[in-house]
């Protein structure tokens, strides 16, 4: 565990999930890409799959169709990963709560590590809650 | 039926960027694509039906967060639509307020486009620059509505907001420095011969595959056919101010490129005019709205992406009883079966980028062999192959 634990630290590696978002929530997370916000300073990427994943970004409400596809996608993830929701749909379920399809919010279906609520979060908000995940690891 | 059980991805089945979700598969005969299939639900949030639980008002901000790219477009058409049903309309500051607001969104999300179609095409630069432009955009967005996406600006009868006399000039100074960024970027890629020959002639869509698929927006105009809403069912102040709609005439991605950063300048020049309009005078930005009488109502905004429909019918309580809405990209995504069929699957990222809400779908596509109908490839090794393709073009190896 220990050896896990110090390279996880170092530089996380991170995969988008939405699961019924309203896409905003996604584009402020590749907002965070570009050069304004640039998290790759703090040796964060954005991965093609799953496997390589150390943390998982998921947004939206969690639909009905896509809850089975998004336990897939943790299962398929090396632990320890840390799930973080971003946004009020995957925080609460936000403004589509009490739809017919709603079938998170996100908890129900992964453990959730980091909550960065807003809609949409500001790119900053994300980059301060995911500093704050890196101190809680250390 | 049990071939489209295979049709799962295990790489990204769901992706940023998307207004409706979907799930495509494309059918191969070898390098060639012989037909799409489509499947969408992924991102269904049962909007409808939640609209008929809310109040009037509440329903502006749900229909806001269907989509996060075109965030005024659905708010611009309920309430169109809802005004329709009040046989009211907005105080003529409010109109420009609107404009400024529909045009800045397009401008962001053009540009949004513009980046991700360079990203898919390998030119990752493309796609740093135009999203670096863009935080302008919604650095002003911060600053005359509060919020950088999902501005809340739109209510029954007028505007939330007023733009305040001390934020245009800064407003101005944005537009001017964009106008010079969009301007280089528009001269990069029309002069760029990779990208001529990358995309000239890809994934054409004629005027009768337009008619027939119902097409709308820059896809639709692109081919030739001048639909706009704003010009032919005016509202709000597009009446008022001078502009035109680009059109032009070949169908294929290039030509989209083109009409959606022409577009831009465009929307520019719509700003700044009702910027002169609004500038050092006051006045009323809504009609206040006791009640919803019975009656129904339809409401059409020209989004970045095409039309924008939305129908109300209400029975005079506080809630509608019915609401529909069709957004552009639902038309819009069928034209895959004309314009990707025949051609070679490297080709299919940027054609299926071309239309722009689509970058999210293709994310969903699968390649299968005509023949078994296995699964060949997923939508990594497609971009994959795209770059490999403007890879062996600018090296030469391809004319
Ligand atoms: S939290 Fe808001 S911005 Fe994020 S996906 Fe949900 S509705 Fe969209």
């Amino acid at each position: 565990m220990d050896i896990k634990k110090r390279a996880f630290k170092r530089s996380l590696w991170v995969y988008h999930l939405s699961g019924g978002s309203c896409n905003n929530c996604d584009i402020e997370i590749l907002d965070c890409l570009t050069p304004r916000f640039d998290i790759e300073r703090f040796g964060m990427v954005l991965v093609g799959s799953p496997r390589h994943a150390d943390v998982l970004l998921c947004t939206g409400i969690v639909n009905k169709k896509c809850v089975e596809r998004m336990r897939e996608v943790y299962d398929q993830t090396a632990k320890p990963c840390v799930v973080v929701a971003i946004g009020a749909c995957a925080c609460s379920g936000g403004i589509f709560r009490e739809g017919y399809q709603m079938a998170g919010p996100l908890e129900k279906i992964m453990p959730v590590d980091v909550y960065i609520p807003g809609c949409p979060p500001k790119p900053e908000a994300m980059i301060a809650g995911i500093v704050k995940l890196l101190e809680k690891i250390k | 039926m049990k071939n489209k059980k295979r049709v799962i991805i295990p790489i990204g089945p769901y992706h940023p960027l998307l207004e409706e979700p979907e799930f495509f598969s494309l059918y191969c005969d070898g390098e060639t694509v012989v037909d799409v299939e489509w499947e969408a639900g992924y991102n269904h949030r049962a909007i409808e039906k939640l609209s008929e639980s809310k109040h009037w008002d509440q329903v502006t901000f749900l229909v806001e967060r269907i989509c996060g790219i075109c965030s005024t477009s659905h708010p611009f058409a309920y309430c169109n639509a809802v005004e329709d049903i009040l046989g009211i309309t907005v105080p003529e500051r409010a109109k420009y307020i609107r404009s400024i607001i529909g045009e800045m969104e397009r401008i962001h999300s053009h540009l949004l486009w513009v980046g991700l179609a360079g990203h898919f095409l390998g030119y990752n630069t493309v796609f740093m620059w135009a999203w670096k432009y863009r935080e302008t955009i919604l650095d002003m967005f911060e600053m005359i509505t509060g919020n950088r996406n999902h501005y809340a600006m739109f209510r029954i009868g007028g505007v939330r907001r007023d733009i305040e006399d001390g934020d245009i000039p800064s407003l101005r100074k944005v537009l001017g420095e964009m106008e010079g960024k969009l301007e280089m970027l528009t001269r990069a890629v029309l002069d760029d011969p990779v990208l001529a020959v990358r995309l000239k002639g890809v994934g054409v869509l004629t005027r009768r595959d337009i008619k027939d698929f119902g097409a709308v927006g820059p896809v639709a105009r692109a081919s030739g056919v001048d639909f706009d809403v704003r010009k032919d069912d005016p509202y709000a102040a597009y009446p008022l101010v001078k502009w035109k709609v680009i059109t032009t005439g070949n169908g294929d991605v290039f030509d989209k490129a083109v009409v959606r950063l022409l577009e831009t300048f465009e929307s520019v020049s719509i700003i700044r005019q009702c910027l002169d309009a609004i500038e050092g005078k006051k006045g009323e930005i809504e009609n206040q709205v006791r009640e919803v009488p019975a009656g129904q109502g339809i409401g059409r905004h020209e989004a970045p992406r095409g039309e924008c429909f939305h129908y109300v019918r209400s029975d005079g309580a506080n809630s509608p009883v019915r609401h529909k809405i069709r957004a552009p990209s639902y038309v819009n995504i069928p034209t895959f079966k004309a314009s990707c069929t025949g051609q070679t699957i490297s080709d299919v990222a940027i054609i299926l980028a071309g239309v722009d809400p689509c970058y999210c779908c293709t994310e969903r596509v699968a390649v299968y062999d005509a023949g078994n109908k296995k699964k060949l490839y997923g939508f990594p090794e497609l971009v994959e192959m795209s770059r490999k393709k403007t890879e062996r073009i600018i090296k030469g190896e391809m004319k």
